[in-house]
């Protein structure tokens, strides 16, 4: 385990290499100045290291089997359909028959990203940036939504292999309505909000889950037919982001 | 200390119990199965909430200062040059080693070699993941330029990336079907832990010292661009292939 344990820091170093060479280059060729409480930065970027190889490590030995196999259990045919039911490739399920599969969908999507570090580093700074009026957790409440419902939506769309960009491009036009709406002040949030939210935890999961579904169902190929999933994780949170702010801002207007 | 400690891991307590509960409910109610190497679960848990707590508590110390001390940095040397310099080595630099994209970019050179868009050797194969590794590398260097641009003149957010939901529209119409989900996922996968929270105080940071910005309406955004243009050009590198 301590042998682990180094290699993850030593994975988490060679990944900040890159993004410490360029602040390094520029704050010593261009810059010129020393960075201000370079002791106190110094030591938060050790935790920062520390800390993330801690977290991937432990997701590594607590999260990622147990949902993984959860993830292939849930979309094994002999769940799907009850063992007795499973004789021949002949009787595809119907899309209705993955009820459970849409509820773990919706589940891990909104626990994941409740856990996700980088959202809740942008939830901390639109926080205080906004005087307090963005609330930590409604923000990250808001996007934990929304990934649950694009992962779910991602999970229908594979189960009945329907084309992905035709979701994509309906999802588009409701973020480019509610953009005409929306509070002026959120939209750049919103639009953040869907990039952040698919990351160390996320990501693992909803990939298992995406393998599983492609692999399992009659006719799909988890080449093409796995991926898809991610994108709708960073579409949905704009739309729920945005419409936490206008339910807020109406919800002030008439109360 | 110590109490600013404690409180950050009540709050990451509080930041795994979904997962926790998820789990739970589906292994005992749904799947109807005992917890498999419990021990090594319970420990794996253990290292999750101490690496959060940690990672919480560096961000406030470290990347946070870090991100905004280099926004006035810039902003009070005034070259705009040395800045979308900055801004690209930093989008290019910190998304060239990306786990996740690296992992992405191999799965879709298995998929191109499939679909024959590629030769099926090995060669061909990584030739094809790190060419695609360098395209999205590239668009996220140009996303940091664009948002860093905007930042400074304060366009509003909503036209570019509506344009760019335009641009990614018709790039659909016309990419290989076999690249477009693999498009549509690498916006996710370029902005990793790091990035984000360094990205978001930059872009604060810019918008705070420039005078006529304000900071939650010019401040966020970078993360968006760089979400957004890597699905474009990785579009275009498959109609290129």
């Amino acid at each position: 385990m301590a042998q682990n344990l180094l290699d993850t820091i030593w994975a988490t170093m060679m990944d900040v290499l890159p993004i410490a060479l360029v602040i390094i280059g520029f704050q010593s060729l261009v810059i010129r100045r020393p960075i201000p409480n370079i002791k106190r930065v110094g030591f938060g970027f050790v935790y920062v290291l520390v800390g993330l190889a801690f977290f991937l490590l432990g997701l590594e030995m607590a999260l990622f089997p147990i949902g993984k196999l959860m993830a292939q259990q849930l979309t094994a045919p002999e769940f799907i359909m009850g063992v007795e039911h499973v004789s021949g490739a002949s009787n595809s399920p119907d899309w209705n028959q993955y009820i459970w599969v849409y509820v773990f969908a919706l589940a891990i999507g909104f626990s994941t990203t409740i856990a996700e570090p980088s959202l809740l580093a942008v939830a901390l700074k639109a926080h205080q940036v906004s005087g307090g009026v963005i609330g930590v957790w409604g923000l990250r409440i808001a996007v934990a939504i929304g990934v649950a419902l694009g992962i779910a939506l991602g999970a229908y769309r594979i189960i009945t292999g329907t084309p992905l960009h035709w979701y994509i491009i309906a999802g588009y036009v409701i973020v480019l309505f509610q953009t005409l709406f929306a509070p002026r002040m959120i939209i750049p949030l919103a639009y953040d909000s869907g990039g952040v939210t698919t990351s160390t935890v996320t990501v693992p999961l909803v990939a298992a889950l995406g393998l599983g579904l492609a692999s399992h169902i009659p006719g799909r190929n988890p080449v093409f037919d796995g991926f898809g999933l991610i994108a709708f994780a960073s579409l949905f949170p704009i739309i729920t982001v945005m419409a936490y702010a206008q339910i807020s801002d109406w919800w002030a207007k008439y109360h | 200390m110590p109490s600013a400690f404690l409180k950050t891991l009540i709050g990451s307590f509080y930041d795994l119990l979904p997962i926790i509960v998820v789990i739970g409910f589906f292994q005992f109610a749904v799947l109807q199965q005992p917890i498999p190497n419990l021990l090594e679960i319970l420990v794996g848990a253990f290292f999750v909430l101490i690496g959060l707590t940690l990672f919480v508590q560096g961000l406030e110390m470290g990347l946070f200062p870090l991100g905004e001390s280099l926004a006035f940095a810039f902003a009070k040397k005034g070259s705009l040059t040395w800045l979308l310099i900055f801004a690209f080595a930093l989008g290019f630099g910190t998304t060239v080693a990306e786990p996740a994209l690296i992992a992405v970019a191999q799965e879709a050179a298995k998929v191109a070699a499939e679909g024959h868009v590629i030769e099926g050797t090995q060669q061909a194969r990584s030739d094809y993941a790190f060419g695609l590794r360098l395209t999205v590398a590239l668009s996220v260097g140009f996303a940091i330029v664009i948002g860093v641009l905007r930042i400074i003149r304060g366009w509003p957010v909503q036209y570019l990336i509506i344009g760019g939901y335009l641009g990614v529209m018709m790039m659909t119409l016309f990419a290989p079907p076999e690249i477009i989900g693999i498009a549509y996922d690498s916006g996710g996968v370029t902005t990793s832990t790091i990035t984000v929270p360094l990205v978001t105080a930059l872009g604060v940071g810019l918008a705070s010292s420039i005078r006529g910005r304000n900071p939650m309406v010019d401040g966020f955004g970078l993360i968006a661009f760089a979400s957004l243009t890597p699905m474009i050009f990785v579009m275009a590198y498959g109609m290129m292939g």
